[in-house]
């Protein structure tokens, strides 16, 4: 069964490449904005994205969490549009909008019924140039960003955990610092800051807008240039390189927090495809983050989770499309009776036979089945197909790179993953932070009958 | 835990969003006429042994997605709670095929190998075995025959059970560090009392640690059977193939009993507030009622009505009063959660400790407000066009698609429930959702939770 099916997937690999002739039109204004677009006619809708070089990993000290909090002000007006009509608009429309900010993008996007797309563009061109940042808007905005970071931090022990130690294992890499920001600079923000942001970024020449959807490419390109083309474009400054200086040894921290569950994560430097001076090497720690936990018959859930049962869960993350230098992380819980360090031993093990031991062709043949298939299942999803277009273009390499990702990860060797396990997974470059659970006071509900207040 | 997953990129990368919308409810989806032709012509039939099988042929895409969806949810359980979840999950840790046995490993593996994406769940109304495909014939074939196995064979291995049974444990004590889980619970508990849906699906420690083999090939036995099930095909293969893939996968099971009729949802009979103290920075609150059920006859005037009050996200009057005009939430909501029975009605939001009082002022008022005066002309217009506009977006993937036929399926909505759908929002009138406002929703009667440290 095993031969019949492997000589299968080789053919199901060029019929599912046949069909993904590229279809990306690309498109640069004089003002420098670049506009991408794909067509996709499955369905009478259209997703457009604004994406700017510019998130976390752009700010310096004092003033992180800028770039997301300048993001909130972005739905609070124009010089012609009072704070709320954007989005007063787009649900008017029968939209869906909503922006997000990651460390090396902020973007912003509207789903909608494929006629109203020139609804987008008009907003979107408006806000980019005059945004007007009210101080009394300000302050509260900034208010519910320190509630957003009370939700999904402050009160979540392992996000406290995960914080702190992106904060120990980068130095001057500005990974080092939360998306969000600290706490001590959300409350010492001022509009000002926002404002240098704001002009220091905003520009149609720092934008790409994505375009994915039952859409015709000349037809967008049209719109886009009545919208954005009378943009003036600003100089932007050279972003300094911040390399981290060379970890030299290992960093173990503990966060203590109110908890239940211990947790520990992880993570070791190495190279994202655009730092890479080898690019197959991303493509190997890629496979090898696969071949550790990508899915249920992956290692860890074989041997850590079902096996040994020394952990609950344990998963890896490596982002290959970073700007910068990344880390190959690991991350998990370890079962009822295990000790956090007991699953560190067990999580060490598995790497070293990953060193020792060459990685079995039934386990290539199986992620190499898993990402033609995940390719084919992104394509229901425009928002998705957008995404991976600006995010690649944002972060300075070629949207083309998610076209040809099937191809190079078909190309790791065994081999290979051997090797990048062996050069980067290396104690003297390993930072561990464990959180230490303390003890949530056992209070029983309180329960009161009561009228309206 | 109980699910195959794709590999888990950590959540830190990214800072999401300044909306939350919260469409939880499956139901609130809508398609557009124009489109009705070519994505949504459900073809309905039943396979021998009686199961009921909704399909949509979707070419585009050399994908399908089958939801074999069982009448086994937590509503179920009976005095053993977590028994339909445990029950779900451990399906797919080994079973029979042919001569063989396949392990939890093999199941995986055959899952993986060709690049399927499957997982089990089981929600208060049933439970759903999801299966995602490429239409390739061979690789189809292995994913499709697995389900098959893991539906109609499973053999819940002692060893297999004692492994998850502890899983299961850890995850029970996880759900008392998080404050959210905590007031969830608690709000269930205390709106529905002794019915069913009070019931955490995940179970407690005591009824996970006492369950046992038998009982769980007991509950399997009488819930897993062609009454009690419903396929959903949505893909690229024709009608011809996937009446064959409905016999496969559903055909050789039992006839079976139907599932008892599930007993009706009391309303709160007066007001109450609990507190749960717990050391956060913020409170959870979460307040309601309960709500409508999939076939109330105030379904479209109460749906239209909570997208005007804290459905829709920016806009809505919750997040205007609570965030836009206060600062005082990142999130702040409010839902229907459709069910077989009356599901609840909720008001949600999170704040620091200290503004705790403002913030339930301020949300009582606004409902209090709302249920005395209904919404305005103006408002009830803009949100018609928010619903009935954003209608494609709502199926515009066989993913979206798919999940509708579930609904549809299990709750006995009519099949042309999507064509008409906007039809029956624009039908909704001022007057129509005032009165159902008033019968329906007691400010004075609400349940009010709230988690975090206020002592």
């Amino acid at each position: 069964m095993r031969i019949r099916l492997l000589s299968f997937i080789t053919l199901s690999v060029l019929v599912v490449n046949n069909a993904h002739a590229s279809d990306i039109h690309e498109f640069k204004m004089a003002n420098g904005m670049k506009v991408l677009v794909k067509e996709d006619h499955r369905a009478p809708v259209v997703v457009s994205q604004v994406w700017y070089k510019v998130g976390a990993s752009y700010e310096h000290s004092g003033i992180t969490g800028v770039s997301h909090v300048l993001e909130h002000m972005m739905f609070k007006g124009t010089q012609k549009h009072a704070a709320g009509e954007f989005s007063r608009i787009i649900a008017e429309n029968g939209g869906r909008e909503n922006a997000f900010t990651g460390r090396d993008y902020t973007a912003y996007f509207q789903q909608l019924e494929k006629s109203r797309l020139k609804v987008s563009f008009e907003m979107e061109a408006d806000r980019m140039r005059n945004l007007t940042l009210p101080e009394n808007e300000f302050k509260k905005e900034v208010a519910v960003v320190m509630e957003e970071r009370r939700m999904r931090t402050e009160d979540n022990a392992s996000a406290l955990t995960s914080e702190q130690f992106y904060a120990t294992a980068f130095t001057n890499n500005p990974y080092h610092q939360p998306i969000i920001g600290w706490m001590n600079d959300l409350e010492s923000m001022q509009v000002s800051d926002l404002r240098q942001w704001y002009e220091k970024f905003y520009a149609p020449n720092n934008a790409t807008l994505v375009v994915v959807g039952d859409v015709n490419a000349a037809d967008v390109f049209d719109l886009a240039k009545k919208y954005f083309a009378d943009l003036k474009p600003s100089k932007i400054s050279v972003t300094k390189p911040r390399l981290d200086a060379t970890q030299k040894g290992a960093r173990r921290i503990t966060v203590k927090a109110p908890a239940r569950l211990p947790y520990m994560v992880m993570g070791y430097k190495v190279p994202s495809y655009k730092t890479a001076k080898e690019k197959w090497e991303p493509y190997a720690l890629d496979v090898l983050a696969y071949i550790l936990s990508g899915g249920s018959s992956s290692r860890f859930s074989k041997s850590l989770v079902r096996q040994q049962q020394i952990a609950v869960s344990a998963d890896t993350g490596y982002g290959i499309f970073s700007r910068l230098d990344e880390l190959f992380l690991i991350d998990g819980t370890p079962a009822a009776g295990h000790s956090v360090a007991q699953l560190e031993k067990s999580i060490d093990k598995e790497i070293e036979k990953i060193k020792k031991e060459l990685v079995s062709k039934d386990e290539l043949e199986r992620i190499k089945a898993q990402t033609i298939a995940e390719k084919v299942y992104e394509k229901d999803s425009i928002f998705y197909q957008a995404m991976q277009i600006g995010m690649l273009e944002t972060v300075g390499l070629d949207w083309r790179l998610n076209e040809q990702y099937t191809k190079r990860i078909r190309e790791v060797t065994a081999e290979q993953i051997q090797t990048v396990a062996k050069k980067y997974l290396i104690n003297d470059t390993l930072t561990v932070a464990v959180l230490e659970p303390q003890p949530l006071a056992a209070v029983k509900p309180r329960r009161s009958l009561s009228g309206r207040h | 835990m109980l699910v195959i997953n794709k590999k888990v990129l950590v959540s830190t990368l990214f800072v999401v969003v300044s909306v939350f919308t919260l469409s939880g409810c499956g139901s609130q989806k809508v398609m557009q006429q124009k489109q009705e032709k070519k994505s949504v012509d459900i073809k309905q039939w039943q396979t021998k042994n009686g199961v009921k099988v909704l399909y949509v042929y979707a070419p585009e895409l050399p994908l399908l997605d089958v939801n074999v969806v069982f009448d086994a949810g937590s509503v179920r359980d009976n005095n053993k709670p977590g028994i339909a979840t445990l029950t779900s999950g451990l399906l797919s840790h080994g079973s029979k095929l042919g001569n063989k046995t396949l392990t939890v490993d093999d199941v995986s593996e055959r899952f993986e190998n060709v690049g399927a994406r499957f997982s089990a769940s089981a929600t208060k109304d049933y439970a759903a075995l999801k299966l995602r495909t490429l239409t390739d014939e061979q690789w189809l074939s292995q994913a499709v025959t697995t389900l098959q196995s893991i539906i109609n064979a499973p053999v819940f291995d002692q060893k297999e059970l004692e492994r998850t049974r502890k899983q299961v444990l850890v995850a029970i004590d996880g759900r008392k560090q998080s404050p959210g889980t905590i007031a969830d619970e608690l709000f269930y508990k205390n709106l529905y009392g002794e019915h069913p849906y009070a019931n955490p699906g995940i179970g407690t420690m005591a009824s996970i640690k006492k369950m046992t083999r038998h009982d769980l090939m007991h509950f399997y036995k009488q819930y897993y059977v062609a009454k009690n099930a419903l396929v959903t095909i949505v893909g690229n293969v024709d009608k011809q193939k996937a009446i064959q893939l409905a016999e496969q996968l559903t055909g050789h099971l039992p006839v079976g009993k139907k599932a008892d009729e599930l007993s009706d949802v009391k309303n709160l009979a007066a007001a109450s507030s609990i507190h749960k103290e717990f050391p956060s920075s913020q409170t959870h609150i979460m307040m309601g009622q309960t709500g409508v059920h999939r076939k109330d006859k105030d379904y479209f005037s109460l749906y239209v009505a909570n997208h005007i009050l804290g459905g829709s996200g920016f806009g809505s009057r919750i997040m205007e009063e609570i965030r836009e005009k206060r600062g005082l939430a990142y999130s702040s909501y409010s839902y229907f959660i459709p069910m077989l029975k009356r599901g609840p009605f909720i008001i949600g939001m999170q704040t620091s400790n200290k503004q705790t009082d403002e913030a339930m002022g301020v949300l009582k008022t606004t409902l209090a407000d709302f249920v005395n005066d209904g919404p305005s002309e103006k408002e009830l217009l803009h949100s018609k066009k928010n619903i009935t506009g954003g209608f494609p977006l709502r199926i515009d993937s066989n993913k979206d698609i798919s999940n509708y036929l579930t609904v549809i399926g299990f709750y006995n909505l009519p099949l042309d429930y999507l064509k008409n759908f906007n039809q029956h929002i624009n039908a909704v009138t001022l007057a129509q959702i005032k009165d159902a406002l008033k019968r329906r929703i007691d400010p004075d009667k609400m349940l009010a939770v709230t988690v975090g440290a206020r002592q």
